[in-house]
């Protein structure tokens, strides 16, 4: 078992005709994932990457079957494309998409949520899942070649492939890795990917990757140290230097109203008991030692 | 985007809400101007964009004209947090009765909007949640339907004011005018703090703020163009980076930080504090790492006033080493000389390539970021 997808994810690309789309199509289904067609209003008949484009969701649904979507869409037109995959029947939308407004994003996943849709992201690098070798995002083919029993769950991109590098070269497989995505209002955010995690008997032990701004962190812990998430946690959190608020990059990574600096969340988690490491590079080890503790 | 004080009051006062006669200087004999047209004893405020400037000394009551044209003297020019005071809003002294809390955010994990209210306030929210968590209290507002009224009520009654009174009126009118502002300007961050009762009875919003969403300005032309004019607690150098298209904010160490990603950069800059070291900046130069794009971060960093040395980290699928490289080498060519060490941690594809290439520039590529740290911490000493 994996998480939010599975050997049956039909895929289809909104904005797959753009730079980043269509580039991103091509190696999507160079990992395995089945990219059915993409979305691209006005460019309907064509094709990309082998795939049909169409004008609406509605029609790439009818077409394809398709029921996951990846949208690579303009941060303008991106809340309307959410809202279009939704009304499609689309189950799950994985919005890559950096700079949407966050009044605009927290409307269109409660919508999507209040419809038994599930969002990741938006400005993430979305999910993938070596076990089934489906991709719904941006990451890097040849870091996730190596299927295993370890789950990622990250608020950051370049750190979730670092972070999974150093895992894989010490000799873990991952099941499935989530980068939830740097805005402060996500889809799924890191408890709801861990609660999911949890859930998947095929994973041993979650690796959470955190980062200064909201509190995502210190529920996560909470919920750990209330025994609902039954398995390790090893955790990291980027931004110990970070001077308060000042925007680290992502719109979510800022220290706001004396809340979210990376010191209370790091002792958040080591308060419940999930060890957190100093270092990127120290992640594999402390994994380590927690599966010989379970 | 952070709002002034000034322009905050000027936005709820557009909404309905009574604000203390204030007006804008920016010299100190418009200072006494104004205070000799109000004929009563007046404050100043710094307007900067950070939070405390009161504790720094950007706060100060004049009794006198002449005391107030003197207070501004010293209050211009001065640097609260780094930032320089140009502006100083002059308002009208209200002696208080009692100071309250009140803002009004976006909430990351009910995803709605969340009033926060005290019946204590003119002190940071933290303080009053380390001191007196039981005096905030939480209003969740559905994004779909919006303020109600049992919204209002429910906050102003544990700001501790009675209904079918003027402040009731006075109160609701503050929350109603919050809100609007908060969605119709696509802010961040509405807060006033402190509210107070005044001597007269009224409840009047003594500061202001209102953070707006970058991302959202290109709706909101009039703030873009303020903006422009004055780009607020955004350094020329951030404000370089930023047309640039890196993400760019100032540290006040020693080693020079460029990464790709916003995590991996913060990542970078805590590896070089792990190991005894101090970042002087955080730039993250986004996704994919063209040579341009490597190139234009690099002479950021060779023209920076502190940064000794450079650490550049870059973890890349597809990013080819070699192309890292050939940045690094035309930065070094635009520059003239590198007056800096360089380190360069990188993965990524032709690694032997970029290898070489750095090699005949003096420089050395390493394969792990713990080792590179430590290097560029020792180059920095030197």
């Amino acid at each position: 078992m994996t998480v939010l997808v599975g050997p049956n994810t039909k895929v289809i690309v909104q904005g797959i005709t753009g730079k980043e789309g269509s580039f991103h199509a091509q190696r999507m289904l160079e990992y395995g994932t089945k990219v059915v067609g993409g979305v691209t209003p006005g460019k309907g008949g064509a094709t990309v990457a082998g795939l049909p484009v169409f004008d609406t969701v509605e029609e790439a649904v009818r077409a394809t079957g398709a029921n996951a979507s990846v949208v690579f869409v303009p941060a303008r037109f991106a809340p309307d494309a959410v809202y279009e995959a939704v009304d499609a029947g689309i189950k799950l939308v994985v919005v890559i998409t950096e700079h949407i407004p966050i009044h605009d994003t927290l409307r269109f996943v409660n919508y999507a949520k209040a419809r038994g849709v599930d969002v990741i992201g938006p400005n993430c690098p979305g999910i993938v899942a070596p076990l089934v070798r489906v991709k719904l995002g941006i990451m890097p083919n040849n870091i996730y070649q190596t299927p295993g029993r370890i789950g990622v769950i990250s608020r950051s991109g370049t750190l979730t492939y670092e972070i999974s590098y150093q895992l894989v070269r010490a000799g873990f497989g991952i099941n499935t890795a989530i980068g939830v995505g740097g805005d402060p209002i996500v889809g799924t955010d890191l408890v709801e990917a861990a609660l999911m995690m949890a859930k998947d008997p095929e994973i041993d032990a979650i690796v959470a990757i955190g980062e200064v701004g909201g509190d995502a962190e210190e529920r996560l812990a909470k919920l750990y140290a209330e025994g609902a998430i039954g398995k390790p946690i090893v955790a990291y959190v980027a931004g110990r230097t970070a001077p308060p608020e000042k925007r680290m990059g992502h719109a979510g990574a800022i220290v706001m109203l004396g809340s979210g600096d990376a010191r209370s969340k790091v002792e958040a988690f080591k308060a419940a008991g999930i060890p957190v490491a100093e270092t990127p590079i120290e992640v594999p080890k402390l994994v380590a030692e927690a599966l010989k503790r379970k | 985007m952070k709002l002034y004080e000034y322009e905050a009051k000027e936005i709820l006062a557009k909404y309905g809400v009574k604000i203390p006669p204030g007006e804008l200087a920016t010299t100190p004999e418009q200072v006494r101007r104004i205070a000799e047209r109000m004929g009563k004893p007046v404050v100043l405020k710094a307007q900067v964009t950070v939070a405390g400037r009161g504790k720094a000394g950007g706060i100060k009551v004049a009794k006198t004209p002449e005391e107030a044209e003197a207070l501004a003297r010293q209050m211009f020019g001065m640097a609260i947090k780094g930032l320089v005071v140009k502006k100083i809003y002059v308002t009208e002294y209200q002696e208080v009765e009692r100071e309250m809390y009140l803002s009004l955010i976006i909430d990351r994990a009910s995803r709605k909007y969340l009033f926060l209210a005290s019946p204590i306030g003119g002190i940071d929210i933290e303080e009053i949640a380390k001191k007196s968590p039981e005096k905030i209290k939480r209003v969740y507002v559905d994004p779909f339907e919006g303020l109600k009224d049992f919204h209002v009520r429910s906050i102003v009654s544990w700001l501790g004011i009675k209904p079918g009174t003027p402040q009731w009126e006075q109160a609701s009118a503050i929350v109603r005018a919050m809100y609007r502002a908060m969605v119709e300007l696509d802010a961040e961050l509405v807060e006033s703090n402190p509210l107070a009762i005044n001597a007269a009875g009224e409840v009047v919003p003594l500061d202001a703020r209102i953070i707006v969403d970058d991302n959202a300005l290109f709706r909101h032309p009039d703030l873009e163009k303020a903006f422009e004019e004055d780009p607020r607690d955004v350094t020329e150098f951030e404000r370089y980076a930023q047309k640039i298209g890196f993400n760019y904010v100032e540290l006040d160490g020693d080693v020079g930080i460029i990464g790709n990603g916003a995590g991996l950069t913060m990542s970078t800059m805590d590896l070089v504090y792990h190991f005894g070291g101090r970042p002087a900046n955080f730039l993250d130069i986004g996704g994919g790492a063209s040579r341009d794009v490597v190139r234009e971060a690099l002479k950021v960093l060779l023209s920076h006033p502190r940064a000794r040395a450079i650490f550049i980290n870059i973890f890349g699928g597809i990013t080819r080493a070699d192309e890292v490289a050939a940045g690094v080498e035309a930065a070094l060519k635009e520059a003239g000389t590198a007056n800096k060490r360089i380190v360069v941690r990188m993965k990524g594809t032709n690694e032997e390539l970029g290898r070489q290439m750095l090699a005949k520039l003096g420089i050395p590529l390493y394969e792990d970021a713990e080792t590179a740290a430590q290097k560029a911490i020792e180059f920095a000493k030197q």
